[in-house]
């Protein structure tokens, strides 16, 4: 344990490299996931593409993607970001296109009977009924995002991982465990948090 | 494209550091999902019809799976030491998730009717589960089995970190030696095999799916 007492300056610095990381991958895909699902849910042959383009994106394995960019954009911050917004932006993607489908046509129906327009629609219909979708993809992302942004610490953009694969490098058996153990409780509680949001959020609408 | 050409290069000089590495990944794989099933499907089975169990085995397994797996692998470091042993229980740890909670959820949902037809013809507990409930509940676990394997082929990339060999070692040379060749050719591997074990999976579950239908 001296080790982490000596060392909690770096320690919580690595945490806040991680949580800056994926809070910052995170909006990012927002950014291009919402108005992508949303062009994209009302046609059906984009649809086709954009999912299937976004389930092979998904299954790059992480530590491949890192290395396929690196040749591309170099070491650090900025590729790592760009890979992890890789990962998040299908997983939004289809939950929110997941979402948008289910809705009941009569429910769309009755909105353009009550003559909303289609932004109107948008905005007052269809995007708050889909939310729960919505929401349980954030999800999934954020934990997927902090297992990938552990990876990120191989091409130096720090983070918890650097802890454990230093610790790997020098054989610190406490720092191995004090970085993987972060990582381990940071996943669960952005997991339990959005997931108690999540519960609410019907009684809530 | 430089990039590409240096990766062929690689390739064309190395073929035999290149199938030893593809090999280590296939083995670690292939032995990290078989003792994942292993333990996993008998677990399921066994807790599927007792609710508290099988609830305490998918929440159970549901923390197991949000742990990002770098973290798995290297927690089991200061118990085993490094190598192939240790990667492999951690892919194992890895694959047992998906399988567990499919086949609990896949064996509840399986239909109370067929059941107690088993029942009435005088079928053990055993039988029920290997020639009933399973078949029943086969679709859902294939699913499991597929979302298992393709994680263990992505983790096991990821054993190079803790000793344990395969693609993901031509990848952490290749960034030590500044060899990007060598470092390309691990990576775009690992994405195949990867892509390669969903689509062979998918076609699997298709195949299975039919065979059932016209059963």
């Amino acid at each position: 344990m001296r080790w982490t007492f000596r060392n909690l300056d770096l320690i919580w610095a690595a945490v806040l490299g991680h949580l800056g990381l994926v809070a910052a991958a995170l909006a990012l895909s927002l950014l291009v996931a919402l108005p992508l699902g949303l062009w994209v849910a009302r046609r059906p042959g984009a649809r086709a593409a954009v999912l299937g383009t976004a389930s092979v994106l998904y299954s790059l394995p992480t530590l491949a993607l890192f290395a396929l960019l690196l040749p591309v954009l170099g070491l650090g911050f900025r590729p790592a970001l760009v890979a992890l917004v890789t990962y998040a932006v299908p997983i939004l993607l289809r939950a929110l296109v997941a979402g948008l489908a289910s809705l009941p046509p009569a429910v769309l129906d009755a909105a353009d009977g009550m003559g909303l327009t289609r932004w109107q629609r948008l905005w007052r219909v269809e995007i708050p009924l889909a939310l729960p979708a919505l929401l349980g993809g954030l999800r999934v992302a954020s934990v997927t995002l902090v297992s990938a942004a552990t990876v990120a610490a191989y091409i130096s953009a720090g983070g918890l991982g650097t802890l454990i694969l230093t610790g790997l490098d020098q054989g610190h058996t406490e720092k191995i465990l004090v970085g993987a153990g972060l990582v381990a409780v940071m996943a669960l509680a952005l997991d339990a948090t959005l997931g108690a949001v999540q519960r609410r959020l019907p009684a809530a609408a | 494209m430089e990039a590409l050409a240096g990766a062929a290069g690689w390739l064309a000089a190395n073929p035999l550091t290149f199938l030893g590495a593809v090999g280590d990944h296939l083995m670690l794989s292939l032995v990290g999902l078989g003792l994942g099933i292993l333990v996993a499907l008998p677990l399921g089975v066994a807790v599927a019809h007792r609710p508290r169990l099988a609830e305490a085995a998918i929440a159970g397994a549901g923390a197991l799976r949000t742990i990002p797996s770098l973290a798995v692998l290297a927690a089991l470091l200061p118990l085993l030491g490094v190598g192939f042993t240790p990667s492999v229980l951690a892919l194992a740890l890895l694959a047992l998730p998906p399988v567990l909670v499919n086949t609990v959820t896949g064996l509840r949902g399986a239909d109370r009717a067929a059941l107690d037809a088993a029942r009435g013809l005088g079928m053990g507990a055993v039988r029920r589960a290997l020639q009933v409930e399973l078949p029943l509940a086969s679709p859902l676990v294939f699913a499991g089995l597929r979302i298992a394997a393709v994680q263990v082929v992505s983790a096991a990339a990821l054993a190079t970190f803790i000793g344990g060999g395969g693609l993901g070692d031509l990848v952490t040379q290749g960034l030590a030696l500044l060899d990007t060749g060598r470092m390309l050719v691990g990576a775009v591997a690992i994405a195949l095999l990867a892509l390669a074990t969903e689509a062979g999976f998918g076609l699997l579950e298709r195949h299975l799916a039919r065979r059932m239908g016209g059963a």
